[in-house]
């Protein structure tokens, strides 16, 4: 298990490694430099002179490259160009509103997932299980931007139930949960069709179990084998998928803050991309894919830690 | 995702009406039919042209001269939705054919080729798959600027690697085939093996696989281009249409809500059609599918 563990993280380390140059190395083939970039073309040459020595790119490529992950290691994630204020401390004062968006929403759609899973085993081949089909497929498809801007409309602008945008009044939590509640809506909405289908398939799998065909035998209701026995090991799959679709979640949140106006990760690298104010944006970037990984990771460890068979075949 | 490696027995015609059979593959391959034909007749059925402004009717409301009203510069929205229909396809064929090209090289090398050129390609494809989509075209726009082709790039590098590991573990697992070591035993290149044997099997998923991608690839297109950083305005990306609307929700709320009907139809339609596609061509799911 050690063995394991330490090869998982260290190939994550070494993904983020190679992304990381892979992003830094992007910018010197391009023509134009990120000084030049940000300042835009009516900037004069002692300005851009200026502010690439600031941003160090008078060094020579490797150098930079070494000096940056030189920097990351000692969490400084650059500083902006415009309000020469550190990345990371932008990046961690709106990055708990992306997690807690992004934890609700998953949170919702998971456990209305599972029970619409359930349902659909519970009364699977009947006229439930079809309906529950097709509108699974239906809700994963429609983005959530457009679930977003749908619900605002209806029940931010016509109904005036919930607020249109931001993220609720500093220390009030009545109103930051309600301005909560569309954002999370409109991101969870596709997951909860994605997690209700998956938990079905791996479920229909579980009940040709002998434990479960024991249990029938022993004349057990059907709802009770579902939720008591089967649920249990059918859920493990949905673990690895819950991980991966975290990172989705904060990906699709950048859309979804942009029709909130909410402050968050995606408002702040989408106003910094507008601006092409680069050191923003590679630290979010950098900051993100971190996070996304350590997940991933994490519950890869945790999957291999619940089921033997998993860490067997890795390895191998 | 299994997928099975020989193609069902059925012929193409008992493929068609399987497909036909199905009333949400039916349905998907209806709507996309329907969308096809909005793009490839984008200059003939649409009523007005899509950029001529008219500010004096300017967010009308849908009536029997606008069906979909006008937006803020009073541009009719019908016209803009059917050549925006041209622009989201165009962008996901274009892009998808060169992801799946990317693809099928890349697999095919990484499954048939030295070990080392394996490893190498299978860090790159991990490396790219496992950053988060959005923030990593961000991070592309960033630095080449938004516009269509950064558009099309970026859609390409985060939907090729997912391609190519598809067509490697089909190349790895064909490999060690019986009828591959045939092959080799008489004296057949890898030129002969790749293309004449490895490739006509492993194209099938692909397909799938692709079509199943199409909706995801919609949807950043428009996602982008809503957030002002993909295709670039007058152009008529629903995208676009659903940020100009945006702007003037309590004014005119009629601009986005018939702007994100075709997007919603698309999708729908695409994810449709891509599930009956693989019910069809996969029978081993067919037993597990959701209909």
């Amino acid at each position: 298990m050690l063995a394991y563990a330490i090869r998982r993280v260290g190939l994550s380390l070494l993904i983020l490694v190679v992304v990381m140059t892979a992003m830094y190395g992007m910018v010197f083939l391009v023509p134009g430099d990120p000084a030049s970039l940000a300042l835009g073309p009516r900037a004069t040459p002692e300005l851009k002179e200026v502010l690439r020595e600031r941003m160090g790119l008078d060094q020579p490529i490797l150098a930079q490259i070494g000096i940056f992950f030189g920097n990351v290691l000692q969490g400084d994630l650059g500083t902006d160009v415009w309000s020469k204020r550190p990345v990371l401390d932008q990046i961690l004062e709106v990055f708990p509103r992306t997690l807690l968006l992004g934890v609700v929403a998953l949170g919702w759609a998971l456990a209305l997932g599972v029970l619409l899973g359930c349902a659909a085993v519970v009364w699977r081949d009947t006229v439930v299980d079809r309906m529950l089909g097709v509108l699974s497929v239906s809700v994963i498809s429609v983005p959530s931007f457009v679930i977003a801007i749908y619900a605002l409309i209806l029940f931010a602008v016509w109904l005036n139930w919930l607020p249109a945008i931001g993220a609720g009044e500093a220390g009030d939590f009545a109103s930051q949960a309600r301005a909560l509640i569309l954002p999370a809506f409109a991101l969870g909405l596709g997951w909860v069709g994605y997690l209700a289908r998956l938990i079905r398939a791996s479920m229909l799998e579980v009940m040709e179990a002998p434990h479960i065909r024991t249990a029938r035998a022993f004349g057990m209701r059907e709802g009770d084998i579902v939720f008591r026995h089967a649920l249990r090991v059918a859920i493990v799959p949905t673990l690895s998928v819950l991980a991966v679709g975290f990172g989705g979640i904060l990906s699709s949140a950048v859309f979804v803050e942009s029709v909130f106006s909410r402050p968050g990760i995606g408002t702040l690298i989408t106003a910094a991309v507008e601006k092409r104010n680069y050191p923003v944006v590679m630290g979010t970037v950098l900051f993100m894919t971190a996070f996304y990984l350590m997940i991933v990771t994490t519950a890869d460890l945790l999957i291999a830690r619940l089921d033997p068979r998993v860490r067997d075949v890795l390895r191998s | 995702m299994s997928f099975a490696l020989d193609p069902p027995s059925r012929g193409r015609r008992g493929m068609g009406r399987a497909l036909l059979g199905d009333p949400m593959g039916l349905a998907g391959l209806v709507i996309v039919a329907a969308f096809v034909a909005m793009a490839l007749l984008a200059p003939c059925i649409a009523p007005y042209d899509p950029v001529a402004l008219d500010v004096k009717a300017k967010f009308v409301a849908p009536s029997a001269a606008h069906w979909a009203g006008t937006d803020h510069l009073g541009r009719d929205l019908l016209s803009r939705i059917i050549w925006g229909a041209r622009l989201a396809l165009g962008i996901a064929i274009t892009s998808v054919g060169i992801a799946g090209a990317i693809g099928l090289v890349l697999g095919l090398v990484a499954g048939y080729g030295p070990r080392w050129l394996d490893s190498l390609l299978v860090l790159v494809f991990d490396s790219l798959s496992s950053l988060p989509m959005i923030f990593f075209a961000l991070a592309v726009i960033t630095v080449l600027g938004p516009g269509t082709a950064t558009l099309i790039l970026v859609i390409v590098l985060v939907s090729f690697p997912a391609y190519a590991r598809l067509i490697r573990t089909q190349t790895l697992t064909l490999a060690g085939a019986d009828f591959i070591l045939a092959e080799r035993a008489m004296g057949a290149g890898a030129g002969r093996i790749i293309f004449r044997h490895l490739l006509p099997n492993v194209v099938g998923p692909l397909v799938i696989l692709i079509c199943m991608d199409i909706p995801v690839i919609i949807m950043l297109e428009a996602g982008l281009s809503y957030l002002n950083l993909g295709v670039k305005p007058p152009s008529p990306s629903w995208g676009n249409i659903l940020a100009e609307g945006y702007t003037s929700l309590r004014q005119a709320p009629h601009v986005v809500i018939v702007a994100g009907i075709p997007l919603v139809l698309a999708t729908l339609g695409f994810t449709f059609l891509g599930e009956g596609l693989r019910d069809v061509l996969d029978p081993r799911g067919a037993g597990r599918r959701w209909t």
